[in-house]
């Protein structure tokens, strides 16, 4: 009866667990390393990390990164160095979020938050400029009108970077090689990637429209 | 009217009454359950492909067909430049019209047993619960289902495109080569029966589980049915006509609109007049038992049960069999499904004329068996050599 082996299977399927998320109404936890909208962080006393470099620009595949550097203007500059990031404008129609830039980025200027849930009905909308891109007076990203922020897309970004010891160890060596950022201070290492039971947890089941910050 | 089909007597207004209101609420019952059939296909074969299936719309996606439909209304009707345009418009009404035709015979109720003759009082008139009932009916079925292959080779033709033509071509010869098959598994419970009525073959049953047609008639004309009813009907494994990896969409391909959407409702549709047929023929129609109250109601429920068990096998189907190659279709249909019924059919009249004249049992069944010996040889020797000259063929190839 090998012919009817197949009948059995499918009627067996009929009363298996589906494992489909409805993804509108109900959405799963976002991974700890999930790449969205990006942002530009500021140092723990305001001032922009980004210093113009244009690295990100030039590792950038997708080519959707614009940058303009300048220098800073003696009396109040913007940036700790000796030049800052004037035009600053990433185009999201083109971005694949694969995060090259944040590797690539000397200063830890450029982070991606877990931010995925934006569109836009404009094509200049989906352009973000450097207003739209770099933190807010508290440090927390500013949310656009056309965003779906959930509760945690701000933290635990660029985990793979707090993994790694300065020495480019996959491990966590107990020495912190990231600078604080405003709003946040010294993010909390991500205990490396060789010890599963030290990795952080996956983040709560997301809520609907939580401001960034919320959480703390 | 019981003894009058053909209203010799003359008609009065209670019978254009009655008759109006059985073709009303035949009507809007295959509708509905064509658009439920829709439904319950998705939903079936989603569950039996670990997937949710339809329900955003309405309770449990109910309403999906629904919402189909009323989006199928809003598209735009095109028309190929190459098309006929009277035959391009007319196939898929063709195709319609003989699927609701088919189903006018059907007998969905009325209680057989214990010699009941399957009547209810409608304005106190004595009737039966189907819509006509021609001393031909099975005749009618065939006719229909022959019919209704004009709907998908008029259509492939008619569209002016190739792939709609190549899925005709198959649609026709498929059908050709199944309608023996399904005829003669049909003539065997006619010849059971002893009558062409669809209301006499369901009465013939009438009296318990085992004067069904589907024990009487030793189950291989049902499985040749099922199967022949499965290749009739166009579907998987079957649903070469419409192979979407080989044809796009078969001989609806040209189609858009509301068009396409009478080809979906007769395919769905001739799920359920097949089911319902093969319910009628083999499993006694509205026969089963009368729980309790309502004595006219439980036939109906019944039919109605019997009839969701084969729409639930042929989606079965559909989930779990792979589609069939063309000489696989071919070899299927012409070298075992025909063969066997044919030697089954002789084998069932001999059975009937036996009993009939009351002749001697050895000589009757020894004979036969010489008869089914050679026709066996004879048989095995040709398909042997047939397939001595295939695979020469391929070979060659």
């Amino acid at each position: 009866m090998g012919y009817l082996t197949g009948f059995k299977v499918t009627f067996k399927k009929l009363f298996e667990e589906r494992v489909t998320t409805e993804y509108p109404k109900e959405k799963r936890p976002k991974p700890p390393r999930f790449h969205g909208r990006h942002v530009l962080n500021r140092y723990e006393d305001g001032m922009e990390k980004c210093i113009g470099c244009e690295l990100c620009a030039g590792v950038c595949p997708a080519k959707c990164i614009y940058v303009r550097g300048a220098d800073n203007p003696e009396t109040e500059p913007v940036s700790p160095g000796e030049r800052y990031g004037y035009v600053y404008e990433i185009n999201y129609l083109r971005c694949i979020h694969c995060d090259l830039c944040v590797e690539a980025c000397p200063t830890e200027a450029i982070t991606e938050s877990k931010l995925f849930e934006f569109s836009f009905s404009s094509r200049s909308d989906a352009i973000y400029t450097k207003n739209e891109l770099v933190v807010g007076d508290d440090g927390l990203p500013q949310p656009q009108p056309w965003e779906l922020w959930h509760q945690g897309d701000d933290l635990a970004t660029s985990g793979w970077m707090r993994a790694t010891a300065s020495a480019g160890n996959p491990d966590y060596q107990n020495r912190v090689g990231w600078s604080g950022e405003l709003g946040y201070g010294i993010r909390t290492p991500e205990m490396g990637q060789h010890d599963p039971t030290l990795r952080p947890k996956s983040d709560k089941p997301a809520e609907e429209n939580v401001q960034p910050g919320d959480s703390h | 009217m019981t003894g009058d089909p053909l209203y010799l007597d003359g008609v009065d207004l209670t019978d254009v009454g009655i008759m109006l209101i059985k073709v009303l609420v035949a009507f809007t019952f295959l509708l509905v359950a064509t658009m439920f059939m829709v439904w319950f296909e998705r939903k079936l074969i989603s569950d039996m492909q670990n997937r949710i299936g339809p329900n955003v719309a309405g309770p449990w996606g109910l309403l999906q067909t629904f919402a189909d439909g009323v989006k199928f209304f809003f598209k735009e009707d095109l028309r190929p430049e190459n098309a006929d345009p009277l035959v391009f418009r007319l196939a898929p009404y063709i195709s319609a019209v003989t699927a609701f035709l088919s189903f006018a015979v059907v007998p969905i109720g009325g209680s057989f047993g214990g010699g009941a003759s399957g009547t209810v009082t409608i304005f106190g008139r004595e009737t039966f619960l189907q819509v006509a009932d021609p001393p031909i009916g099975i005749l009618l079925l065939l006719a229909m289902s022959s019919i209704a292959v004009y709907g998908v080779m008029l259509a492939g033709w008619a569209s002016g495109s190739k792939y709609p033509l190549i899925g005709s071509v198959r649609a026709s010869a498929q059908a050709i080569s199944y309608e023996a098959a399904l005829g003669m598994a049909t003539v065997v419970v006619v010849v059971l029966a002893g009558t062409l009525s669809t209301h006499g073959i369901v009465a013939a049953q009438s009296g318990g589980i085992t004067r069904w047609f589907l024990i009487s008639s030793g189950i291989v004309p049902f499985v040749v049915f099922l199967i022949a009813a499965t290749a009739e009907l166009n579907r998987p494994p079957f649903d070469l006509v419409e192979a979407e990896q080989e044809l796009v969409g078969g001989f609806h391909t040209e189609y858009s609109s509301i068009r396409f959407a009478l080809f979906f409702l007769a395919e769905f549709m001739n799920v359920i007049t097949m089911s319902a047929i093969m319910v009628t023929l083999f499993f006694g129609g509205p026969a089963g038992p009368i729980l309790f109250g309502m004595t006219w109601f439980w036939p109906t429920i019944w039919f109605l049960l019997k009839v969701l068990a084969f729409l639930f096998v042929f989606v079965w189907f559909r989930a779990t069999l792979p589609r069939l190659r063309y000489d696989q279709l071919m070899h299927l249909g012409w070298k075992l499904l025909i063969p066997l019924i044919l030697f089954w059919l002789m084998f069932i009249s001999l059975k009937e004329l036996r009993a009939t004249y009351d002749w001697n049992w050895i000589t009757t069944y020894g004979a036969a068996i010489v008869a089914l010996a050679i026709g066996a040889s004879l048989l095995l020797a040709a398909l042997r050599a047939g397939n001595r000259a295939y695979q020469e063929e391929l070979e060659d190839a």
